[in-house]
């Protein structure tokens, strides 16, 4: 194979044209004269969407030329960066040399933590007790992330009948379904209800050890996308429902809205809170740390799940 | 009257939570609630404008019972509450003039999710202006980025898509830059509130070798916020972004959250790493050369449109050219003419893109320039409010633009280097000139009727008041910052001076 060939099968791979799993993966279905037909309503839909409202020439324009010289200097700028970043961090001050450097806020956290946070795990006390504005931001970029993807996703009068759900991707989705699967059920009947055991105690140990919101409801959310796919949508459908998601996700969030609301108000203020500390290394212990990781791990499980949902069938939930 | 210390923080944790509350409302009660909700963060801005005015100082607010090296901390003094003040306005206007076009091209079952989106927006625009730690600044700089490119991509046309696609990845290599840059100074500093780091910094900047990783640490971050704000060689997103998305995204997205970029890069150079240590680098020349071609460039690309929105897009790719030349510039005179300009470009550019549906929605729903003619005779309304907007970007006396392009040629002068105070009294004129020949040319086109059959296909527009109104605050604001331009000047310089 020589290298046009190669550099050909890039680009498509980059348009996405050309699976490289084709042919290789068990199950795949050979093209046939349906793939044709969706390979020519993808151009056309493909040249709708970029001469909407704008003129053939302007873009021909744009790609003459342009192009050449784009990817010329695309190349030349990361090359350029990749040195001055390389050069940036030789001219940092060594670890362990003397430097100008403040330690004043990390020895803080370090050595006062535990007894300021009542949490054992340093990091959860930090981004939890030290630093929660940062992490209420975080959460929300996490719930921006998911309203952006339903704008693009969620199925409406709009894109309900587009052209991209033609009946070839149909059947291939339920070609690959494997909800009717028996070995996928058995499995899937052994390993959920591990996951969501294995989610909800890390969920519920952040502030005692490695652990928190975020990574826990990955992990929830991860179980939840495989009942779903041994299970079918149906039987989700049966308790998890778009608005039992998006309930969830409203009370998780707004309590997390209020709750470090009062903690700033309280604080800035000189007032005495009203939240106990507790026993560092019990379970219910590190004030608010507990409450606000199982917040934030029920909007990260949400947002998973309701990310696959949009994908496979654009809604975050049955109806 | 210490209970108005605490607004600052009810703005950002109200905004956020309207944003959740938006998510499981409907449709309309979501667009109610925030245009009420948007009037009352403004009345909180202008009492917190009020209360920093009144007592001459800012207000400090510790975020939790650390104070400020351990724990978050927001400060809010005269210029953060004026731009606040500003924002909401501006806000609730494009709401209020666009919401009929939200209607039309969002479908009825997504249009709370866009209302959610502009309350997030508020909040980390909030936030922004607000903050005192670099990393709460990336945090919510992150969710101005998604929430930008939400309300780009509900308008589900083939173009904003692809819009919206380059604007994200754009605006992702900006957001990466700004966080490498975030990484770097704390390591050096080991803080990341900026004003402990400031004071660690300025012992630092003596060291010959610690100041060139300074000025490279600060070189990223600057890249980084530049390309978020579309800086001249980083301004290509920009026509297709503004000029094909809905209305109000466009007004908001051209006239707060490029400028919401500006003002975090002004607050890092101003308290992070301080006035005086950032003029002895490079950077601010830069600043100026690139600022002086994105003028003269933005306006010749523009003057090469065949779309009028595309064309006003472009033309805000010189404005921000304006704004960098006067933090190029540098000293207090230079920033004040910048942050005059952000307000001045504000108030103009959300009239304009405002204004150009309308205009299209009586040619064919098209923005193509040969469709447009006598547009501007069968929407009069319309018509007047773009030769406001017109005029003012010109810098016709009178109109805001005017001011700030005074402004900057007196930023000039107190530079005291001849060769600057030339290349921008030239970079003014050419640019001036360069404006008032593409804005004419509109205006002739939307203006004139060569057959004399064009008025004729009159179509009154709905919903006349709803977009007079909101169009006529512009206009007053507009005509204030020209005419009283000193008033805000003067907060301005007050602000700047507590800014640091």
């Amino acid at each position: 194979m020589n290298l046009r060939e190669w550099k050909n099968r890039f680009f498509r791979w980059l348009d996405g044209d050309y699976d490289v799993m084709a042919n290789i993966m068990e199950g795949s279905l050979e093209p046939d004269e349906s793939h044709e037909k969706v390979k020519n309503d993808r151009k056309a839909a493909h040249k709708e969407l970029t001469s909407s409202g704008f003129s053939q020439a302007v873009i021909d324009a744009e790609r003459k030329g342009f192009y050449r010289i784009y990817i010329g200097v695309a190349i030349v700028s990361c090359i350029v960066l990749i040195g001055v970043l390389l050069y940036t961090v030789s001219l940092l001050p060594k670890y362990g040399q003397e430097n100008p450097r403040a330690v004043e806020v990390s020895d803080r956290y370090i050595e006062r933590g535990l007894e300021e946070t009542g949490a054992v795990n340093v990091v959860a006390g930090m981004i939890l007790d030290y630093r929660a504005f940062d992490t209420l931001g975080e959460s929300h970029v996490l719930f921006a992330a998911l309203l952006c993807v339903m704008i693009l996703l969620k199925k409406d009068k709009k894109n309900m009948d587009s052209r991209f759900d033609d009946y070839y991707q149909i059947e291939r989705d339920a070609y690959f379904d494997v909800s009717k699967d028996s070995v996928m059920r058995k499995v899937g009947m052994l390993i959920v209800p591990c996951i969501l055991v294995f989610g909800i105690y890390i969920l519920l140990n952040g502030q005692n050890g490695p652990g928190g919101g975020f990574s826990g409801g990955a992990v929830m959310g991860a179980g939840l996308i495989i009942f779903e796919s041994a299970f079918g949508f149906e039987l989700v459908d049966s308790f998890f429902t778009a608005k039992v998601s998006m309930l969830i996700s409203f009370i998780s969030l707004t309590f997390y809205c209020f709750a470090k609301g009062y903690v700033f108000f309280m604080g800035a203020n000189h007032l005495h809170n009203h939240i106990p500390k507790g026993i560092p290394g019990a379970i219910l212990s590190g004030g608010l740390i507990l409450p606000l990781n199982i917040a934030v791990g029920l909007v990260v499980a949400c947002t998973m799940f309701g990310f696959y949902s949009l994908f496979k069938r654009g809604s975050i939930g049955g109806v | 009257m210490d209970i108005i210390r605490n607004f600052p923080l009810m703005t950002i944790i109200l905004s956020l939570f309207s944003g959740s509350l938006c998510f499981v409302l409907k449709g309309k009660t979501a667009r109610f609630y925030t245009i009420f909700f948007e009037i009352f963060l403004l009345t909180a801005c202008g009492v917190i404008l009020w209360y920093t005015v009144t007592t001459g100082a800012s207000v400090t607010y510790p975020m939790g019972e650390f104070p400020a090296p351990w724990g978050n901390e927001i400060r809010a003094g005269i210029l953060e509450a004026l731009l606040a003040t500003l924002f909401m306005i501006i806000m609730i206007v494009s709401v209020l003039a666009g919401y009929r076009f939200i209607d039309m091209d969002l479908d009825e079952s997504k249009v709370n999710l866009y209302y959610a989106i502009l309350n997030l927006m508020t909040a980390s625009l909030m936030a922004i202006l607000w903050t005192n730690d670099l990393f709460s600044g990336y945090v919510f700089l992150e969710i101005l980025t998604l929430t930008s490119c939400g309300s780009l991509i509900v308008r589900e046309i083939g173009r904003t898509t692809l819009a919206a696609v380059r604007y994200m990845i754009l605006n992702l290599l900006g957001s990466g830059l700004f966080l490498l840059g975030v990484v770097l100074l704390y390591d050096l500093t080991g803080h990341l509130l900026m004003v402990p780091m400031q004071e660690t910094i300025a012992g630092m900047a003596q060291d010959p070798r610690l100041f060139m990783v300074l000025t490279l640490s600060t070189g990223v971050l600057t890249v980084g916020l530049a390309i978020k704000s579309g800086l001249f060689p980083f301004h290509f997103w920009m026509p297709d972004s503004y000029g094909w998305s809905t209305p109000t995204s466009a007004s908001i997205l051209s006239s707060l959250v490029s400028k919401a970029y500006i003002l975090l890069l002004i607050k890092v150079i101003y308290r992070a790493i301080g006035l005086e240590v950032f003029e002895r680098m490079p950077i601010r020349n830069l600043f100026l050369v690139l600022g002086i071609m994105g003028m003269v460039i933005g306006s010749i690309q523009a003057m090469h449109a065949d779309n009028i929105n595309r064309m006003v897009a472009f033309s805000s790719a010189a404005q921000v050219g304006y704004i960098f030349m006067g933090m190029g510039l540098g000293g207090s005179a230079g920033y004040t003419a910048a942050i005059f300009h952000i307000m001045a470009h504000a108030v103009t550019k959300s009239m304009l893109f405002l204004t150009t549906p309308r205009l299209a929605e009586v040619s064919e729903d098209s923005l193509l320039f040969r469709k447009l003619q006598a547009s501007a005779l069968r929407n009069k309304d319309a018509g007047i409010f773009f030769l406001i907007g017109s005029m003012s970007m010109i810098g016709i006396p009178l109109f805001a633009g005017f001011s700030s392009k005074l402004q900057f040629a007196l930023a000039g002068v107190e530079s005291h280097s001849d060769i600057k105070l030339i290349a921008v009294i030239l970079a003014l004129a050419a640019s001036s000139l360069l404006n008032a020949i593409y804005f004419i040319r509109t205006l002739i086109r939307i203006y004139s009727d060569p057959h004399g059959n064009m008025r004729k296909v009159r179509v009154r527009s709905p919903h006349r008041l709803g977009y007079i109104f909101p169009m006529a605050i512009l206009a007053a604001m507009n005509l204030f910052l020209g005419l009283f331009s000193w008033v805000s000047i003067d907060l301005i310089v007050r602000g700047l001076e507590m800014f640091g």
